[in-house]
């Protein structure tokens, strides 16, 4: 019977632990203890190089104790944490929860902090957007922004006879190149992410490439635009690829870290995610950099054809005190933000990094205007340990590709939904798209009604 | 001394009264508040009336996971249920290395649940060069999708919960075993009974009481199934092993911004009300078979 109130008591615990995130509780003078979030599952070399920047903002801030805390942002452990009170003081998550968390007051009002900054008012409008509250105060300050782009693996490439400094550059070539790589290598050609939402992600940048929405806003009111013509190219493409050509291995049921596992140890060919996934692939997969490229996701020619784009905020939990809030932005401002805008800080943070033998240099997209990122380059360009060359199909196209937003509208769900349409596809053989959009799109639009 | 008595009593049982009450039955009076309500378990809470219990009986994946759960159930009752018991009568049967039988057979239970899902997602690899299909691959057979289809994900996720589980009904049957008096057994061989004769008149009726308690036992571990599809599918693919409590955590937090707790306590109670009333169903039905 211990099994049957399981679920019951998970729930419960965790509105108990809820009730109990009182800030007053915690307000007292005296040295701050700062929780900062650090990715799980770096290597040696990746925790040393935190570790010395913690020693560096300790240094220049006697009072702040920093104390790092493994967090990983995935669409189902954040609500338990969340709810749970076990985030740390400053955590990150993607630019698609900012309006909601702030909406629902679930992090801290730290606009005012932000505010005092000296760049404060540089954000680029749509990237600062995502951390905006209604009346445009920044309570979640952008940090990292990131355009979709085609990973690829050039060692497959020149095993399969493909020359990997010539990425395909249309999905007509994305589906040739794929059976090749299957039928040479026997690896997965392509594979696409299908579960914990990334299905409903990755779909949906598929769609913005070939020219389609996932939903539309009128005002209040959003649209579900999931059965159209657009989602369904995408889906036969997926199903020729899948049961035709069969270029897309046995796995269908990837999450973010298996595919990156499996793309680092060479099981893939290609596969799309974001622009600035080098670091997560060298320092938690292990990926050899010879392997590595990448490429713009192919646009169909559309004009209404665009690369989703997104990106990471950094927020403040909503149980801080004033204390830790001022320390939160303090770090926020030292770890994520003062690099990308302050030569000697760069330099400070590229050299750290280098030292270590990280990964200095991935492709990421402006945070600030393009200008100070084109410089910032310049600043660090002595550290840069990234294989840039082989990042060029990339780099050379990124900034032309239009870029355009998540859906704004209960975009998590949105994805939710679609997760199943995809992974019917790769695993049934005689999946009918029509049938399938046709009852995503109703399923996503009663969400979007209901909320 | 009858009141003192009573004092020390209720002191001693204090701390377990104040644990018990504190961990397992507040959770569970607040996860039933909870399901009238709508919160997001940061801001306050307001009272929805039966909206939850509404949204959940509205949604067309419970049903899917009503259905899916049953099938689980069903086939682990195939499985699970008569393999351990096999398994426990000839391991009762024989003399020499007893010991290390049950041993081999308690091992998987030793084996951390979460470890064990690795381990098999390993040997489930699709791919030709996968454990199991280059076994198959052996005898002319396969190669089998195991988890990357509809048809056979479950089956899959109940092959391997049977593995987990069974060493601990193992250990219970055979703990039962030692308890068959030993003169039923010695009568019966010398009415010259075969050893299957013996295992149907003597073992089967003996055990019965412990068979009974099994079954309800394996009916109600079923319906709750996690583990399995949460870390082999994640309930797909296309939705064919999201059982009800993979939907009751969906609920809870497969939404990033505060997922629909309310719903997810709600389907909580409505699970655990049927599972309370099947199993006082099953009680009451079979009060007569166990105590005859």
């Amino acid at each position: 019977m211990k099994k049957l109130i399981t679920p019951l008591v998970l729930v419960g615990l965790l509105a108990a632990a809820a009730c109990s995130n009182n800030p007053e509780q915690q307000a007292d003078a005296g040295p701050v203890t700062l929780k900062v979030a650090r990715d799980p599952g770096l290597d040696k070399g990746a925790i040393a190089a935190f570790d010395e920047r913690v020693a560096q903002f300790e240094k220049a801030n006697p009072g702040i104790d920093v104390q790092p805390q493994e967090y990983n942002w995935t669409a189902t452990t954040f609500t338990a944490q969340l709810a749970g009170g076990t985030l740390p003081d400053v955590f990150t998550v993607p630019f698609t929860d900012g309006r909601g968390l702030i909406e629902r007051k679930q992090i801290a009002d730290i606009s005012g902090l932000v505010g005092g900054l000296p760049y404060g008012a540089k954000f680029s409008p749509n990237v600062a957007r995502s951390g905006q509250a209604e009346d445009g105060k920044m309570w979640a300050v952008p940090i990292a922004a990131y355009g979709q782009a085609l990973h690829y693996n050039r060692t497959l490439f020149k095993q399969a006879g493909l020359d990997p400094d010539k990425p395909p550059a249309t999905w007509d070539e994305v589906k040739a190149a794929a059976k090749q790589i299957a039928e040479k290598t026997g690896k997965a050609g392509y594979a696409q992410l299908t579960t914990d939402n990334t299905g409903g992600w990755i779909l949906t940048t598929l769609d913005y490439a070939f020219g389609g929405r996932a939903e539309k806003l009128d005002g209040d009111k959003a649209t579900a635009e999931i059965d159209t013509p657009q989602m369904a190219e995408v889906l036969q493409l997926l199903k020729d690829m899948r049961w035709t050509d069969n270029s897309m291995g046995a796995n269908f049921l990837y999450d973010w870290g298996g595919i990156n596992q499996a793309f680092a140890a060479g099981q893939i060919g290609m596969y799309v995610s974001g622009g600035g996934n080098y670091g997560s692939l060298f320092t938690q997969n292990a990926l050899k950099p010879a392997d590595y490229g990448v490429t713009v996701v192919p646009l169909k020619d559309s004009p209404d054809a665009g690369v989703l784009g997104g990106g990471t905020l950094a927020t403040v939990s909503a149980k801080a005190n004033e204390p830790t809030k001022a320390a939160g932005v303090k770090w926020i401002d030292f770890y994520y933000l003062k690099k990308l805008i302050d030569k000697d800080s760069a330099v400070l943070d590229a050299k750290t990094t280098a030292a270590s033998k990280q990964p200095v240099g991935a492709p990421q997209l402006p945070v600030f205007d393009k200008a100070t990122y084109d410089e910032s380059l310049t600043w660090v360009k002595d550290y840069v340990n990234v294989p840039l060359g082989q990042m060029t199909p990339y780099t050379d196209k990124m900034f032309d590709q239009p870029l355009v937003t998540e859906p704004s509208r209960s975009t998590q769900e949105v994805y939710k939904v679609l997760d199943p349409v995809v992974q019917t596809v790769l695993t049934k053989k005689d999946a009918d798209i029509a049938d399938l959009l046709k009852k995503a799109d109703a399923e996503a639009q009663a969400l979007l009604d209901r909320n | 001394m009858r009141a003192k008595g009573g004092l020390s009593t209720l002191v001693f049982l204090l701390p377990l009264l104040l644990v018990f009450g504190l961990f397992s039955w507040f959770p569970i009076a607040r996860a039933v508040v909870m399901s009238f309500q709508e919160t997001n378990l940061v801001t306050p809470p307001t009272f929805v009336g039966l909206q939850n219990f509404q949204d959940v009986l509205a949604d067309p994946l419970l049903w899917t996971a009503v259905k899916n759960t049953l099938y689980f159930a069903l086939l682990a009752l195939l499985f699970g249920y008569p393999v351990p018991l096999l398994a426990a009568v000839l391991m009762s049967e024989v003399r020499r290395f007893k010991g290390l039988y049950s041993a081999l057979a308690y091992l998987p239970v030793v084996i951390p649940p979460v470890v064990a899902v690795l381990l098999w997602k390993f040997f489930y690899d699709a791919s030709p060069t996968g454990v199991f299909n280059t076994i198959l691959g052996w005898v002319g057979l396969g190669p089998v999708s195991w988890l990357q289809d509809s048809g056979s994900a479950m089956p899959a996720l109940v092959l391997e919960a049977t593995w987990a589980a069974a060493g601990g009904t193992v250990i219970i049957y055979l703990a039962a075993l030692t308890g068959v008096s030993t003169d039923l057994y010695e009568a019966a061989e010398i009415d010259r009974a075969s050893i299957w004769r013996k295992v149907w008149h003597v073992t089967l009726p003996q055990l019965r009481g412990i068979l009974l308690i099994t079954f309800i036992l394996q009916i109600v571990g079923t319906a709750q199934v996690f583990l399995e599809p949460f870390l082999f599918t994640g309930g797909g693919p296309a939705n064919s092993t999201t059982t009800i409590l993979l939907l009751i955590y969906n609920y809870a937090f497969a939404n990033s911004l505060g997922g629909a707790y309310g719903s997810a306590t709600a389907l909580s109670i409505m699970l655990a009300v049927v599972l309370g009333l099947l199993s006082a169903l099953y009680f009451r039905l079979t009060r007569s078979w166990s105590t005859s």
